[in-house]
């Protein structure tokens, strides 16, 4: 069949011009990629040849030195040592294991370690060190550069490793550092670039840890030339980061060592506060743990020992153990009576050795009673059943929250791990997570501090020092950061009638140096050091009826777990207070006996800057207190470092 | 179309329908192809492994396969047209039940010799059922609404079995070129002007929408764009290829940074170096004169195919021809404008010089289609 040639020739046409419209199209954006092509290539091919180079040059991060800790007078607490490591690369050394026989016979290696770097050798690229030996000494790296043509691909490195000059004395202040671990990087939502470092050092606890942001400092970074595989070439330029800051503590490392030492053997804790600006000279916690232990990586045998230790070694009992408050609880509930008005400070009430409470009988400690009694008079007897009877009086509610003006109950801000809040009930609380109604017989139990009352050693010695100053004293640890002083924390009066605290100083004052009084064992007798306070005996469980049957009343006859806890509050010199002391013996027994005597010898210390002379005892004291002296001074580490340049 | 249409006055035969082959196109197509080859064993750093030696073995088949198309009259293809389109169909439907997943898409039916890509055939043989509807329909009823229709619909159903495969990128390819074609057979322009007003009336709305109650697309969908629009807002996420991509063009500027010295390949930080982003490595090492260069042999396949087809009075032979050089132009328009930040990154090969031997040997089927065109041309 012949087409018709008309047909052919308009088809011809209108394709044709379809065609030539279509094609100046295709023409146009061909165009159009060529010009964006010389806009690309051509006229900004600078700025994108910079990018290109951008891509090639590595930037490496440069870890800043760590700041370190002093103690108010400027010793050292904290510093950076020199440390030295051998690494091995692998590339270099051809057959690693072989390699590392050979560096055994050398020097010890750690199996252990030598598995984890021969692990992360197979992981990382060929030509990355990996750390095999670390924290070696001099004599050891000295024999691997000697040794050197024998070992290819060994190299001793320098780094800066954390040191703790008074070892335990600070652990529980401080902490200790340790190499980023996953855990760690997956707590931050965007770690720092500086985490990525492998075994970068972190703090872990303490203030180390509380502080890392001011300690940490920022890294600096070099511009590194890498190839195809990410091989550095050469390093092209560096830019230093700025090390942390230098943060000094309102510890008083002379104190600091002495009731270290002082505690030792206890299970106890002490803290010592300025009750005029809230610094803490002293914070101590027994038994305590070497940090070092810590930085180097402890072994699982060491760990082990202190986690299993039934002292607790690694809790840093002045903020983290609370306790039922006991006796040193009573200046609370008076307190709260007294602003109440609901009793006046002279005011009396009989103690017949114990109070019934809605069919219940309570009983005070001293079952023959104590008569009348008034403030002065109950509280240096440590009468219970004056305080009962102002309990149920008051109601819980206001003991709580007079509790809480006090420092109780509220978890003060400083710088160290785990600070516990204690509790202070209130009915609400107690149908809230007891389900159960606040009951008359839970108000009598707080008001001597047991029941549900609980308070933490660095709580108590606020509570002492708010009651020797009027003040709202808040604890500090941190003095000054970079030589910048920080501010004191908040010194404005607590708002309570002058005379009824005065009458509690007084009553204190009479438990301590009143021959009646349950601390007077424990008194100073220099005038211008006198000290006033309260001792605390708590109960950890009741003696059962089933014990009392056997003869069981007495606190020595129980397993440790079961005895007492021994507390002790005070504030010296009492006409002008100037530190605050609060010592908690576990299961030490009667506070008069366990605690109040290492309150005194610390606040004596903490008086006379030292070992204080032996005429501020009591004279039938003074012949134990020098031995005691004496054998303390020789288990004191030696302060051997004593200033920033020497360090 | 036969001989017997036309007054031809001389008619060559056999093997000396050899010589007719358009060879000046033969060769623009064998030079990018070297290019290809050139790219690719840089890319791999310099070596004939994994990539160019694979490539130029396929190239050769690809070659003769070409060659073989050519010889054959073309209205034999005319005839199989509708048979090739529905196979074609039928291949895209395997790949739903069959077809392996690359990439995150169901795209390929292994067949033993070789992993076809029925999406690619179907760019071929879409241009090819078109073009053979045009040659039947007579030309006074190529306006009509109903005839315009049924065009609509062929290019429609394998538009939609690509989109659910999914491959955005071939579905607008083919909807491009199956368009592109109808313009060319001459329906009446008002028809698309129509189709463009109201793609550009959606887009508009589409955009409105956003942050209002009756948006239109997911948030995750607008952020692609936003992504697309200004690639640094996020230049470690979906804007990276991008990115990298730019930088190694720029970077190249006028001269390159010599054959295989490109640190944006060499260090690994282009992606899918090569397959699609292959043209950024040219571009690097060979830079904007290199870049230019292969634009230039692109343009020229393109002008040697539509000066083939208007020299050739057959609608169907012009027709299909001229919709072959459509289908390649918009195959390296798209890669280059992706390339190049220009439109978003949806996974266009640049043809002939990206590694892939469907892509390769379907390209040269339809070269070799509008060979039979060009060899059996009415003269």
């Amino acid at each position: 069949m012949k087409r018709p040639r008309v047909d052919i020739e308009a088809s011809h046409r209108l394709i044709t011009r379809r065609a030539a419209i279509l094609g100046g199209v295709q023409l146009a954006f061909v165009g159009a990629l060529a010009a964006r092509m010389q806009f690309l290539q051509v006229d900004q091919a600078d700025q994108f040849r910079l990018l290109a180079e951008e891509n090639r040059i590595n930037m490496r991060i440069i870890p800043p030195s760590r700041g370190e800790v002093f103690d108010r007078n400027g010793v050292p607490l904290a510093r950076n040592a020199p440390s030295y490591r051998i690494v091995v690369v692998r590339e270099d050394a051809g057959d690693v294991a072989d390699v590392l026989e050979r560096l055994g016979k050398v020097v010890a290696l750690d199996p252990e370690e030598v598995d984890r770097a021969m692990a992360e050798m197979k992981r990382s690229a060929p030509f990355l060190p990996v750390t095999v030996a670390d924290e070696v000494t001099w004599e050891d790296l000295s024999r691997v550069s000697v040794n050197a043509p024998a070992l290819p691909g060994v190299t001793p490195e320098v780094g800066l490793s954390r040191v703790y000059p008074f070892g335990s004395d600070y652990a529980h202040v401080l902490g200790y550092v340790g190499p980023v671990s996953d855990y760690d990087l997956e707590r931050l939502d965007d770690p720092d670039q500086l985490l990525r470092i492998p075994r970068f050092q972190i703090g872990k606890v303490g203030v180390e840890a509380k502080a890392e942001d001011l300690l940490r400092g920022k890294g600096g970074a070099k511009r590194v030339e890498v190839n195809a595989t990410g091989r550095v070439m050469r390093e092209l330029d560096r830019r230093e980061g700025t090390a942390g800051s230098d943060l000094q503590l309102t510890i008083d490392s002379k104190l600091q060592s002495y009731v270290q030492a002082r505690l030792s053997g206890e299970s106890a804790s002490t803290v010592v506060m300025d009750c005029t600006n809230g610094d803490l000279l002293a914070i101590s916690s027994a038994p305590t743990y070497d940090p070092n232990l810590f930085v180097r990586g402890i072994s699982t045998r060491d760990y082990a020992s202190l986690t299993e230790n039934k002292y607790r070694p690694l809790a840093s009992k002045t903020v983290q153990g609370i306790y039922p408050p006991g006796s040193t609880f009573k200046m609370i509930t008076a307190m709260a009576a007294l602003e109440e008005g609901l009793i006046g400070p002279d005011d009396t009430v009989y103690c017949p050795g114990h109070l019934e409470v809605s069919g219940r009988r309570f009983h005070c400690w001293k079952r023959a009673g104590h008569g009348s009694v008034n403030l002065q008079n109950s509280l240096k007897q440590s009468c219970d059943v004056y305080y009962y009877d102002l309990a149920v009086k008051v109601g819980i509610e206001k003991i709580s929250a007079m509790a809480n003006r006090f420092g109780l109950g509220i978890r003060h801000d400083v710088p160290m791990s785990a600070v516990a809040a204690g509790l202070t009930p209130t009915k609400d609380w107690k149908l809230r997570t007891h389900g159960d109604d606040w009951r008359v017989g839970d108000t009598v139990n707080a008001s001597i501090g047991q029941g549900y009352m609980l308070a933490s050693p660095l709580q108590l010695a606020v509570m002492a020092a708010r009651l020797a100053s009027g003040n709202e004293v808040k604890p500090r640890l941190i003095k000054s950061v970079d030589g910048i002083e920080q501010p004191e924390l908040g010194g404005e009066s607590l708002g309570l009638n002058e005379n009824n605290l005065r009458k509690m100083r007084r009553a204190m004052f009479d438990t301590v140096n009143d021959r009646r009084g349950t601390a007077y064992g424990s008194r100073i007798i220099d005038d211008t050091m006198r000290m006033a306070g309260k001792t605390g005996t708590s109960q950890v469980r009741n003696i059962t009826a089933a014990e009392r049957a056997r003869g069981v009343t007495r606190n020595a006859d129980l397993p440790w777990e079961r005895r007492d806890h021994a507390l002790f509050v005070n504030y010296a010199p009492y006409d002008n207070p100037k530190y605050a002391v609060a010592v908690v013996v576990e299961h030490g027994g009667g506070g008069s006996r366990a605690a109040a005597p290492i309150a005194r010898d610390v606040t004596l210390q903490a008086l006379a800057g030292g070992d204080p002379p032996l005429e501020a005892y009591p004279t039938k004291d003074r012949e134990r207190i020098r031995e005691q002296q004496e054998k303390l001074r020789a288990i004191q580490p030696l302060a051997n470092i004593t200033g920033k340049d020497q360090a | 179309m036969s001989y017997l249409e036309y007054n031809a006055k001389y008619v060559p035969t056999g093997p000396r329908k050899i010589l007719y082959l358009n060879w000046p196109l033969a060769l623009l197509l064998a030079a990018v192809a070297g290019v290809g080859f050139l790219m690719l064993y840089s890319v791999a750093g310099g070596s004939y492994t994994p990539w160019a030696e694979p490539q130029m073995k396929r190239f050769a088949v690809g070659f003769v396969l070409m060659i073989m198309v050519a010889m054959v009259p073309a209205w034999f293809w005319r005839n199989m047209a509708s048979v090739a389109y529905l196979g074609s169909l039928m291949l895209l439907l395997a790949v739903e039940f069959f077809g392996s997943v690359g990439m995150g898409a169901q795209r390929w039916i292994d067949l033993g010799f070789i992993r076809l890509q029925p999406s690619e055939l179907m760019k071929v043989t879409l241009v090819l059922m078109l073009a053979a509807y045009y040659d039947w329909l007579p030309s006074a009823k190529k306006s009509r609404p109903i005839w315009v229709l049924l065009p609509v619909i062929l290019i429609l159903i394998p538009t939609a079995m690509v989109l659910r495969q999914p491959d955005l990128g071939t579905s607008i390819l083919l909807m491009a070129a199956g368009g592109g074609l109808m313009f060319l057979a001459g329906v009446h322009w008002a028809y698309f002007a129509a189709v463009i007003a109201a793609g550009v009336g959606l887009i508009t709305t589409v955009l409105q929408s956003r942050g209002t109650p009756w948006q239109l697309l997911q948030d995750y969908q607008f952020r692609r764009i936003d992504t697309f629009l200004d690639p640094s807002s996020d230049p470690l996420g979906a804007g990276y290829h991008i990115t990298q991509s730019k930088i190694a063009l720029g970077s190249g500027g006028w001269t390159g940074r010599g054959f295989m010295q490109g640190t944006q390949s060499r260090l690994n930080f282009l992606p899918e170096k090569h397959t699609d982003f292959i043209f950024t490595t040219l571009a690097e090492e060979f830079g904007f004169v290199g870049a230019f260069s292969l634009l230039a042999l692109y343009a020229l396949i393109i002008v040697f195919c539509v000066v083939s087809a208007l020299a050739n009075k057959d609608r169907f032979s012009s027709l299909l021809t001229l919709g072959i050089a459509l289908n390649f132009f918009l195959f390296f328009a798209v890669n280059m404008s992706m390339v190049m930040g220009l439109a978003p990154v949806v996974g266009v090969p640049l043809p002939l010089v990206s590694y892939g031997g469907s892509a390769m040997l379907v390209l040269m089927l339809a070269f070799g289609l509008a060979q039979s065109a060009h060899v059996h041309r009415p003269r």
